[in-house]
């Protein structure tokens, strides 16, 4: 991870070795963050296995807090899908304990 | 003012939720519900809201494919899902080949190539990946196995026979005359372990008479993005649930003609009060050839459309691991990439 920026408003973040898998679904949770005016990644060049992840945030609030808001909501996505995900997998009868 | 106000409405939520194909396009293609796009529509990413709405649903499964619907994600996060089971789970295959006799026709390094594509049943799960620049491998992440076959000759055979089978012992090398090496104290560590390739009956190569070939190979750790002999899932895909509404009430032989242009099962006839009506029973099956939009008199009273946060998966293994375990080893990737960036953010002081 590097940062890089004006202020604190405005941050790119360089991520690297990663690709749209993460660059893509962790751009749509920051977006969906009503405090973030811009959120964006793009992809430098193919042969290189990093990421810029921009972020831009309305009204002086550090961009990094959208960024690690993001991630936590990300991994809550997640964790969610996967214990709906499990249970669904269990036999009719064990589900009714979740 | 009523009707216009939930017209437009009506117009809204399709372009929030449907994507429409037309006929020279797909419309409606990006996610706009972000906070802020729609005045009125509250968008934030709220937890809560979107525990509700989500549901999965296991539609069929089988031996080594799985069928099942994510209903309530979005584009991003179910193609997250899929390019890991893709390239990201981990799986073993065999990475180095000692050859130490090869007469056989095939070369050396074609021999190799086969040998890395064969699926091995060994959960990967249960060893390490590789340090770089290890190249003994020890017992904690190397897998060996050893492929030690001899053709010769049938002295019983007939004399005019032509058959190979009957011929010569051997002729075929096949994926199930590779054994199992232990290395180590692997027998201690897995003591009713069968480690072994999925399939028994893989061709690796062909040989005559007085041709051997005698190889070890070693097994290790890697992923789909590495070298694709590394993917898990034969194929793993997902579309989105098709949804095929009708304007008008079509009858008769536009009926039949409608029920010709779609997937067999998507539209049923009935028949009330003597006329024949097309009904949409089941949009699910359709597969969109989109045949509808070459006739003239039925392209306008169609609407062909998907639902955006619907995805049905289809992920098939390849044997190593079954594919519900495949899934939730995917999900479980994506949310260590996001611990490793929570900890790295935590770590490195931002200045």
């Amino acid at each position: 991870v590097q940062a890089d920026g004006t202020d604190g408003n405005c941050v790119t973040f360089v991520l690297h070795d990663e690709d749209h898998t993460l660059g893509n679904s962790l751009r749509y949770m920051v977006m969906k963050n009503p405090d973030v005016e811009f959120c964006g990644y793009c992809i430098t060049h193919p042969s290189e296995s990093k990421i810029n992840f921009r972020i831009q945030t309305r009204g002086g609030l550090p961009a990094v807090e959208p960024f690690r808001k993001g991630l936590n909501d990300l991994m809550g996505v997640c964790q969610h899908v996967l214990s709906t995900f499990e249970v669904r997998l269990l036999p009719e009868e064990l589900r009714g304990l979740f | 003012p009523l009707a216009a106000a939930m017209a437009a409405k009506r117009g809204t939520d399709e372009m929030r939720d449907r994507v429409v194909l037309g006929e020279f396009g797909v419309r409606n293609v990006h996610t706009t519900d972000f906070p802020g796009n729609y005045p009125g529509y509250e968008d934030g990413g709220d937890r809560r809201r979107f525990e509700e709405a989500f549901r999965v649903d296991i539609i069929r499964e089988e031996e080594g494919a799985l069928e099942f619907d994510m209903v309530g994600i979005d584009a991003a996060i179910a193609n997250a899902f899929r390019r890991i089971l893709l390239a990201e789970v981990p799986t073993m295959a065999v990475e180095k080949v000692f050859v130490y006799n090869n007469t056989s026709i095939v070369q050396d390094e074609i021999l190799a190539h086969r040998l890395g594509l064969i699926p091995i049943r060994a959960d990967p799960r249960l060893f390490e990946y590789r340090n770089q620049g290890d190249e003994e491998g020890t017992e904690i992440d190397t897998l060996q196995f050893q492929l030690k076959i001899k053709c010769s000759r049938n002295p019983q055979a007939a004399k005019e026979s032509s058959d190979p089978n009957e011929l010569y012992f051997n002729h075929k090398v096949y994926s199930k005359h590779m054994t199992w090496v232990p290395l180590g104290n692997q027998t201690d560590l897995f003591p009713d372990a069968d480690f072994r390739p999925v399939h028994d009956d893989i061709l690796i190569a062909l040989l005559r008479p007085g041709q051997e070939i005698d190889v070890l190979m070693h097994c290790v750790k890697g992923i789909g993005k590495d070298h694709a002999k590394f993917s898990p899932v034969a194929t793993a895909s997902y579309r989105l649930l098709p949804d095929i509404t009708l304007l008008q009430p079509i009858e008769d032989e536009a009926a039949e003609m409608l029920q010709k242009c779609f997937s067999p099962g998507v539209i049923e006839i009935q028949n009330i009060k003597g006329k024949k009506v097309a009904r949409v029973a089941n949009a699910r099956l359709d597969t969109f050839s989109r045949e509808v939009f070459r006739h003239e008199g039925l392209k306008n009273l169609v609407r062909l459309a998907r639902v955006r946060n619907h995805y049905i998966f289809s992920v098939e293994s390849t044997g190593i691991l079954p594919p519900d375990v495949l899934v939730s080893e995917a999900i479980k990737i994506l949310m260590g990439k996001c611990q490793r960036f929570l900890n790295e953010l935590d770590s490195v002081p931002m200045e």
